[in-house]
């Protein structure tokens, strides 16, 4: 070893100052992002996922739903874009779970800096994974003849509010990452929460054609408002009051879910 | 307040961690004076992991307090981040990207700017030779690179105090000697640092202060040489041609040493725990004047065995009851 730029390399007498919580964040996602560059793989999920989701509902469904495949396709395209994406804000938990067990942890939590940046930097990663998810099927909706009443700032619009809402129901998973000690309990967990609120929703059909008790469900459903408000705004008509119930419950997900989740990350053994 | 003037890197008064009913740190206290190398030495589930945690604020501790740097770990948390650097026991740097990515990474995140960062990374891969692997993910580095790429990463800003958990583990003596010049010249520019360590020899090797833990518990604390001479230090080996020569050996030594020599027949040799080197030559000489052949002889460094034998009467065992060989 070259004991001279060893000893030199030591000698560091200028401290920097504290990076600001935003760009801690903002270096979290770019390892994020390196790690994707590394193993592309990675991307799988939100690129071959939506596709068979897409293919799969619109063919199974369209005919015997509404009767023609297109037709059902302008209905479900909006209510499959959210399904795919809550279902892999999944992953994020999972990813972090392995990430965590990692010593590098350690290390993470003994530097001053502001200590969600971990976290959120991750999560900013997951955005942009989401929106990925979100043009691939649109595109490939658009190729099986999906049009959108309110066009190109529709579909922008509704994708926005998808990401908002999914950027805050990822913070159960994060929750679940780090309280969860095997990989595979986590997935149990996470697909038992999952279905229902993804499949008991109004992303396949009409509310008004299911039981009285099982519409009540349904109806507070917090999926139901996300697919409900995107239909509203690729299609063009008023959802004021369902982005306003999602408003509150992503900043309600965030708050009880985010502080959670930096209470446990916190105190882990 | 000012920390600056306080003496010690490290206080702990009583710290207790419990992870259910097991107690993995029981009740320690120690004082680190700063500018020091403090060992930490213990076998295998001791606790040494677990005490650097509470100390880098990982873990709350169950009972106890402890400063670090003067500050309170309880209540200036963010203090002592700031003045200190882990180097976890496994993997403390991302092995699914480069090491130079790695440094710029971590560079970012203790403030510098990005031109800062790669400056910095670059000037850390020359010095800790790692410029050939820069570009390789970590994963793929050699268990020497990847503990050298480990310590380059706690060093981006010199800390106050370091926190090496098993910095030489499954080294072999070349990688094992570059991360204590690493070490030694850490301290030369009056970083503290506390390591820890199953091998006698390299808390020998380095540390000003050693504290021997076992079960959770400080069982011993002191320069290497107050400890080498509160217990039997050396071994000295000695093997013969034939069985006679043993045996003949064997009744010389009799009453010759506090301890009684161990004879393996086995291998024709014996074995002699002694605290005074000089008996060492005394023995030979003697056995010289009996006329009886040596085959060979050797002197041993106490192994960390040796020094539990002494301190707690039973050899260190692995709290699963698993043996630790040294
Ligand atoms: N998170 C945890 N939950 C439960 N028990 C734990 C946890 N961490 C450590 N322990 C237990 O505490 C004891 C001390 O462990 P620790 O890792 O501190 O030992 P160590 O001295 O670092 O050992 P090694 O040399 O193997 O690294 C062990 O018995 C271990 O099983
Ligand atoms: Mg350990």
């Amino acid at each position: 070893m070259e004991n001279n730029s060893l000893e030199k390399s030591i000698k560091l007498q200028k401290r920097p100052p504290k990076a600001s919580p935003m760009s801690a964040a903002l270096t979290f996602a770019w390892r994020a992002l390196l790690r994707i560059r590394y193993v592309p793989e990675q991307l799988f999920d939100v690129t071959v996922f939506p596709i068979i989701f897409l293919l799969m509902f619109t063919y199974l469904f369209g005919g015997a739903i509404s009767g023609s495949t297109g037709e059902y396709l302008d209905f479900v395209l909006p209510g499959i874009l959210v399904m795919t994406v809550a279902m892999i804000t999944m992953y994020t938990g999972l990813d972090l779970n392995k990430d965590i067990e990692k010593g590098v942890f350690d290390r993470f939590r003994s530097l001053p800096i502001w200590q969600p940046a971990v976290l959120v930097g991750a999560l900013l990663v997951d955005v942009v994974r989401y929106s990925l998810a979100a043009t691939i099927m649109i595109t490939l909706g658009y190729i099986l003849g999906f049009r959108a009443e309110a066009g190109f700032s529709g579909i922008v619009l509704a994708v926005l509010v998808i990401l908002f809402f999914s950027f805050s129901l990822s913070w159960i998973w994060t929750m679940l990452g780090i309280i969860v000690r095997s990989e595979k309990a986590l997935m149990a967990i996470s697909m038992m929460l999952l279905f229902p609120l993804t499949f008991l929703s109004s992303v396949f059909v009409d509310p008004s054609t299911m039981p009285n008790w099982l519409q009540h469900f349904v109806d507070i459903n917090p999926i139901t408002f996300v697919v409900d408000a995107s239909r509203g705004l690729i299609h063009g008509y008023d959802v004021t009051s369902e982005l306003l119930i999602i408003t509150y419950i992503s900043v309600g997900l965030i708050a009880v879910f985010g502080t959670l989740t930096m209470y446990f990350f916190r105190n882990k053994n | 307040m000012d920390h600056s003037n306080t003496l010690y890197a490290v206080e702990a008064d009583h710290l207790v961690k419990a992870f259910g009913k097991e107690r993995a740190v029981d009740g320690i206290s120690l004082k680190v004076p700063k500018g020091i190398v403090y060992g930490f030495l213990g076998p295998n589930g001791a606790g040494k992991t677990t005490m650097i945690r509470m100390l880098a604020t990982l873990l709350k501790p169950t009972e106890g307090q402890a400063k670090v740097m003067g500050y309170d770990l309880a209540k200036e948390a963010d203090e002592v981040r700031q003045s200190i650097s882990l180097t976890g026991q496994f993997a403390s740097v991302d092995e699914e990207i480069s090491g130079r990515e790695n440094l710029i990474f971590i560079g970012r995140l203790v403030g510098f700017s990005r031109k800062e960062a790669k400056q910095r990374a670059d000037e850390l891969l020359a010095a800790f030779n790692l410029q050939d692997a820069a570009k390789r993910q970590v994963k793929k580095y050699s268990g020497g690179m990847r503990r050298r790429i480990d310590i380059a990463a706690s060093i981006i800003t010199s800390p106050e105090l370091l926190f090496l958990d098993e910095p030489t583990t499954g080294l072999d003596p070349r990688s094992r000697n570059e991360v204590w010049t690493v070490i030694r010249a850490l301290v030369k520019n009056g970083t503290t640092v506390f390591l820890t360590t199953q091998y006698l020899e390299e808390a020998d090797q380095l540390a000003d202060l050693i504290g021997v833990i076992d079960r959770g518990v400080l069982i011993a604390e002191g320069t290497s040489a107050e400890l080498k001479s509160s217990i039997g230090v050396r071994s000295l080996i000695i093997e013969f041609e034939d069985e006679r020569d043993l045996n003949k050996a064997e009744s010389i030594f009799e009453g010759m040493f506090t301890q009684t020599p161990e004879v393996d027949r086995g291998r024709l040799s014996i074995s002699v725990t002694m605290k005074d080197q000089s008996k060492a030559a005394k023995a030979i000489g003697e056995l010289a004047n009996h006329q009886i052949a040596v085959k060979d002889f050797s002197m041993q460094q106490p192994s960390l065995d040796d020094v539990f034998l002494t301190i707690t009467g039973k050899p260190a065992k692995e709290k699963g009851g698993e043996s630790n060989g040294e």
